[in-house]
């Protein structure tokens, strides 16, 4: 499970959606084994454009709690970002270097095993074979 | 306004102006006359503003072969000819490329592949008026001349032998038909007995206008057919499926993972989540640009969802304990699943796309229905959703079809009908009487 799926998954459990605590789920550094996959290619401007979406906030929040404490506490910018007109080419050397780092943590890090668990109701999830199971008990769905 | 001419592929009629009009739509290019086309014809006369305009609009369509400047046409070589001499533009052509290398190609359209009667030579030497003075290049040339024949063909299986008209006119784009032979399903290194064939996959997604950049999720991934094809068109593709072992794959070498690697679109490939698309767990503020997919019709196991068939049965279970651990929240854990109807899970996937989707995203899904019917195929609506296409591929016994929608928002007030049993049972049916 990529690093970015981490910004986009919330607890399953209906009654959960009442919560504000219910994204980003809680990933507990010691029981989750990271993995780096450095073939995955780096396309800046779809990067980019994926920025977009991303809850900042949420990120610097799992990030830490996989023991990566080195995130800026507010999302970067890219100076070329006027309107809508959201293109790579002229980005600075730093800028491309910022947007490296963000490809190797988003899209190149991963959880190969390991839990995550709703912050509202402590529910537990499993990721297994690098893939997350958000599957409920009877219970609960 | 410039004219071209389109040449398209002759087959999946029902599909292939849905393809081109999504196109042009998501280029924004407005000036096409679609009452000129016809399912009838593989030609279709364009006006657009220049060459970037005709090959942005084409050069990711599956179902046409290549776009053209439009030169001339005519019934014989000698009607041709004429025509290229009397359109306006021609000399202003003839002074743009006359420069440039260039070759000549010829293609045909229900004409006997066997003939070879025609001595092309001959055919270009026709041309010389046009009076070109670059190299001529069989390789790399900058300017590709082609000549079109129509033939009339023997019958449904034999072409013709004598061409009964003519179009003549310089490449400016080839579709995008060779990504078919990328994403063979032969060669794709994962897949299973419910893969979705590469061509419909790709034409599935222009039509629902899968876009670079944006996030595409096919809540029904299975091997993820669909992902491959949102990922060709640059869209960072999401799956889940209630079924973990097939979005699982076969180890590292064969899995949908890797099958992006192969095709070298590994970071346009998210994830597969094991989610039961009806207990979803993607943030509800996240948006989905489109949601392309192919629902579980029940015919290889029944459709099922999250919660317990008998609930009595499972009562005081959630308290059972394994060795000091809740068992419910164990790693090996396996959830109970009940039934669920096909038209409530579409209703579901209509709902879900009007929460998710900006306005004027698409949705678009793959239905089946049996032919042996006399029942009029009733299409699930939602009151948000405008229903833009509905393109049926007819099998021998049972057709599906693609449904397209466009969400509108909440004042568009469509009609509906959630809720109403509208598909009988499929699976039976296919058990009972396709056989």
């Amino acid at each position: 499970m990529k690093f970015l799926t981490t910004n986009f998954l919330k607890c399953s459990v209906g009654a959960c959606d009442n919560s504000n605590d219910n994204f980003p789920l809680r990933y507990e550094g010691s029981k989750c084994q990271i993995v780096q996959d450095e073939t995955v290619e780096f396309n800046p401007q779809f990067l980019l454009n994926i920025l977009d979406r991303v809850d900042w906030n949420a990120i610097v929040t799992v990030a830490r709690e996989l023991g990566n404490q080195s995130l800026p506490v507010t999302k970067p910018q890219f100076t070329h970002q006027n309107g809508d007109a959201n293109t790579a080419s002229n980005l600075t050397e730093d800028e491309l270097a910022v947007l490296q780092d963000l490809h190797v943590l988003l899209l190149q890090t991963s959880i190969a095993e390991g839990q995550m668990s709703c912050r509202n109701c402590n529910h537990i999830y499993h990721i297994k074979n690098g893939i997350p199971n958000l599957l409920l008990p009877p219970h609960l769905a | 306004m410039k004219k071209y001419l389109l040449f398209m592929v002759h087959a999946h009629l029902n599909f292939r102006k849905a393809e081109i009009e999504s196109l042009a739509d998501l280029f924004n290019i407005e000036s096409i006359d679609y009452s000129k086309y016809s399912d009838q014809s593989p030609f279709l006369i364009a006006d657009l503003k220049n060459d970037e305009e005709a090959s942005t609009w084409i050069k990711r369509s599956i179902l046409t072969k290549a776009i053209y400047e439009y030169w001339g046409e005519g019934e014989t070589m000698e009607d041709l000819h004429k025509s290229i001499k009397e359109q306006p533009y021609t000399e202003k052509y003839i002074k743009d490329y006359e420069l440039d290398s260039f070759k000549f190609e010829f293609e045909t359209y229900k004409g006997n592949s066997k003939n070879n009667n025609v001595d092309r030579v001959k055919q270009i030497e026709s041309f010389r008026y046009l009076d070109f003075k670059g190299k001529i290049r069989m390789k790399d040339a900058k300017q590709i001349y082609t000549v079109i024949e129509k033939y009339q063909p023997v019958s449904e299986n034999i072409g013709g032998d004598k061409p009964v008209y003519h179009y003549f006119g310089r490449l400016v784009q080839r579709s995008n038909r060779s990504a078919m032979e990328k994403y063979d399903l032969k060669k794709r290194p994962y897949k299973g007995t419910t893969s979705f064939e590469a061509e419909l996959s790709l034409v599935s997604a222009n039509i629902a206008q899968v876009k670079p950049g944006t996030i595409m999720y096919d809540p029904f991934a299975g091997t993820g057919s669909f992902l491959v094809a949102g990922g060709h068109f640059g869209a960072l593709v999401i799956g889940s499926d209630i079924d973990g072992r097939m979005i699982r794959g076969k180890g590292a070498q064969a899995s949908i993972n890797s099958n992006f690697k192969k095709y070298g679109e590994s970071e346009k490939f998210l994830d597969v989540i094991t989610m039961d698309f009806t207990h979803n767990a993607l943030r509800s503020d996240l948006m989905i640009d489109t949601i392309l997919c192919d629902p579980p019709y029940g015919i290889r196991e029944s459709i099922k969802v999250l919660g317990a068939k008998n609930p009595e049965k499972f009562e005081g279970k959630e308290d059972v304990e394994i060795d000091g651990e809740k068992a419910y929240l164990k790693r090996d854990y396996i959830p109970t699943k009940k039934p669920y109807s096909l038209d409530a899970l579409l209703d579901d996937l209509l709902q879900y796309s009007t929460e998710r989707l900006p306005i004027g995203g698409r949705l678009a899904f793959w239905m089946p229905t049996a032919n042996d019917e006399n029942i009029e195929t009733i299409v699930p609506m939602h009151s948000n959703l405008e229903l833009k296409y509905n393109c049926v591929q007819d099998f021998n016994k049972w057709s599906r079809r693609l449904l397209v929608y466009i969400n509108r928002g909440d004042g568009y007030n469509g009609s509906t009908n959630a809720g109403k049993q509208r598909t009988s049972n499929f699976r039976d049916r296919y058990f009972k009487n396709f056989n």
